[in-house]
């Protein structure tokens, strides 16, 4: 089976508001920087492009086919599309390549939360019948699940503060992040509920933003001359819609992807969990039996900036910087999606040879 | 319960988003810009490069930004027509009525429009037209500025050179 390598990660800044910019102005900053990275052009030096974005945050009907006339599609290009974080269009493009369809490929994700409710405009991917007409919103749900964890005795809220206080710190380093700051555990602790038992400190921020990547095969990456991270394992596993059907205290599906990944045949240096909410890192960082000797989040983590259709591949992105700057040698990437931590995908990713 | 089931043939579940849509930075402009009475598209800044009207802030055949103005004419070119029959919903306009493809003199691709004024059935591709404007104390940030386009007494553009003239009537 073919090696597949990346080559090249961006994005742009969290930010709780992007203004006037449409799509396509989203996207071009973004492109442009990678397409400098990676020392290409344009879509055209790729032979396969995939995003992932959803119409329902920013209201706009068909703005994924708006988004591309950021890539240069003239003369025409192979693209496709999930209506799902770019992890999964990640997904799709290595599936492309692994069926030798491909050699190299481009994937991005956008995504513009802040024209609408987000939590409300969440409630509409539940269930059609039941759920959705009661308007269920991502936040309450999350709580619902905080509350179990944390009557069953398997957290404290100061494990939650701990979380938050570390991405906040760790978010320092994060140029791109949307908050950041030198707290504590004790300074997230002192804030009211929200949600109880969530305090905003506990949800990550509403954001606006891009992500892009650029991936291919190792030959490729070589003949590029671009320091590159290998995509050693990368599987995805779905849980029942409905929260009454599963254990929300435990992810099994990111327990199952991560297996299938490979992801336990080596030491993991670092980790980065898509986890919108406090608690969740904490499922997620023991259904995957990380351990102290993993760097977990160094980027903050979506507490930080949560880039929605695009902070899952920022997940991988990161792990692949850190891999390439020479901090580790061997991550994790994890990407969800759905509520509760419903649908998961993890990447195990390991360092290239030197170029 | 009844021995036989009830089919239930729909329920009913509206559903209401609220957004705060902005339409982008390019198409903002564009807009603006009409609330002048103008016709603006946009283009990369390297000579020669195509104009797009209306813009959204990047050249699709590259995916560079769009960051050079450009005001083009009012007057335009039928690229294409079509002559509709059917009543448009909410609209005062009389079926049958003419909706063009036009390129403006001074654009490289073409936007929709009525003509009217016209005898629907000498309409022809690569016939020159021009804007008909609403009285400017009624002008907003919307393309309904231009009523619909007449025909003038121009010669017909060769197929081949459409949407690809010098701007020309800026000057009056």
């Amino acid at each position: 089976m073919k090696e597949i390598a990346i080559v090249g990660y961006q994005q742009s800044d969290a930010v709780s508001d992007a203004g006037a910019q449409n799509e396509v102005e989203l996207i071009i900053p973004v492109l442009s920087r990678i397409f400098e990275q990676v020392g290409i052009t344009n879509a055209q030096d790729v032979d396969f492009v995939c995003s992932g974005s959803c119409d329902y945050l920013q209201g706009a009907a068909f703005a994924f086919v708006l988004g591309v006339d950021a890539l240069g599609a003239v003369p025409p290009i192979k693209e496709s599309h999930v209506e799902m974080d770019a992890a999964w269009a990640l997904y799709e493009s290595v599936l492309k390549i692994r069926m030798g369809h491909a050699d190299s490929a481009l994937v991005y994700g956008f995504g513009k939360s802040s024209p609408g409710e987000l939590p409300i405009v969440l409630s509409q991917q539940l269930d059609p019948y039941y759920l959705a007409p009661q308007w269920v919103d991502t936040i309450s749900l999350a709580a619902m699940q905080a509350r179990m964890m944390l009557d069953r005795g398997l957290i404290t809220e100061r494990d939650m503060a701990e979380v938050v206080a570390r991405s906040r710190r760790n978010a320092l380093d994060n140029p791109h992040a949307q908050l950041k700051g030198d707290v504590t555990a004790d300074d997230i602790l002192a804030e009211e509920t929200y949600l109880s038992p969530l305090r905003r400190s506990d949800c990550c921020p509403i954001s606006d933003g891009a992500s892009a990547m650029v991936i291919c095969t190792v030959e490729k990456a070589k003949a590029w001359g671009k320091p590159y991270a290998v995509i050693s394992g990368i599987d995805h596993i779905i849980e029942s819609h409905n929260p009454g059907m599963r254990d929300l205290t435990d992810s099994v599906s990111t327990r199952k992807a991560a297996e299938n990944a490979g992801m336990g045949k080596g030491k993991v240096d670092v980790a980065e969990l898509y986890a919108p909410f406090s608690h969740q890192e904490l499922i997620l960082t023991r259904a995957l039996g990380l351990g102290d000797d993993t760097n977990i989040n160094p980027s903050g983590g979506v507490l930080a900036g949560n880039l929605m259709m695009a902070s899952g591949l920022s997940r991988i992105g990161e792990v692949f910087n850190r891999i390439v700057a020479g901090d580790a040698e061997r991550g994790v990437a994890h990407t969800t999606s759905g509520p509760c931590l419903q649908h998961n995908l993890v990447a195990v990713l390991d360092k290239g040879e030197v170029a | 319960m009844s021995d036989e089931n009830e089919m239930i043939t729909g329920i009913e579940v509206p559903i209401y988003l609220k957004y705060n849509f902005t339409a982008g930075a390019a198409p903002a402009r564009f807009l603006s810009q009409l609330k002048e009475g103008k016709l603006t598209g946009q283009s990369r800044s390297d000579p020669g490069a195509p104009v797009y009207v209306p813009p959204r802030g990047s050249c699709p055949a590259t995916g560079q930004p769009t960051d050079t103005e450009v005001e083009v004419a009012d007057k335009a070119t039928v690229q294409s027509f079509t002559i509709v029959h059917i009543p448009i919903p909410g609209n005062p306009i009389e079926p049958p009525f003419v909706v063009a493809n036009l390129v403006a003199d001074g654009a490289n691709i073409s936007f929709i429009h009525l003509m009217s004024e016209c005898d629907n059935e000498q309409v022809h591709i690569g016939q020159r037209v021009q804007a008909v404007w609403r009285p400017e104390e009624e002008w907003d940030y919307s393309m309904d500025n231009i009523k619909y386009f007449k025909p003038i007494d121009e010669p017909d553009v060769p197929v081949e050179h459409i949407g690809k003239l010098p701007v020309t009537g800026l000057e009056g």
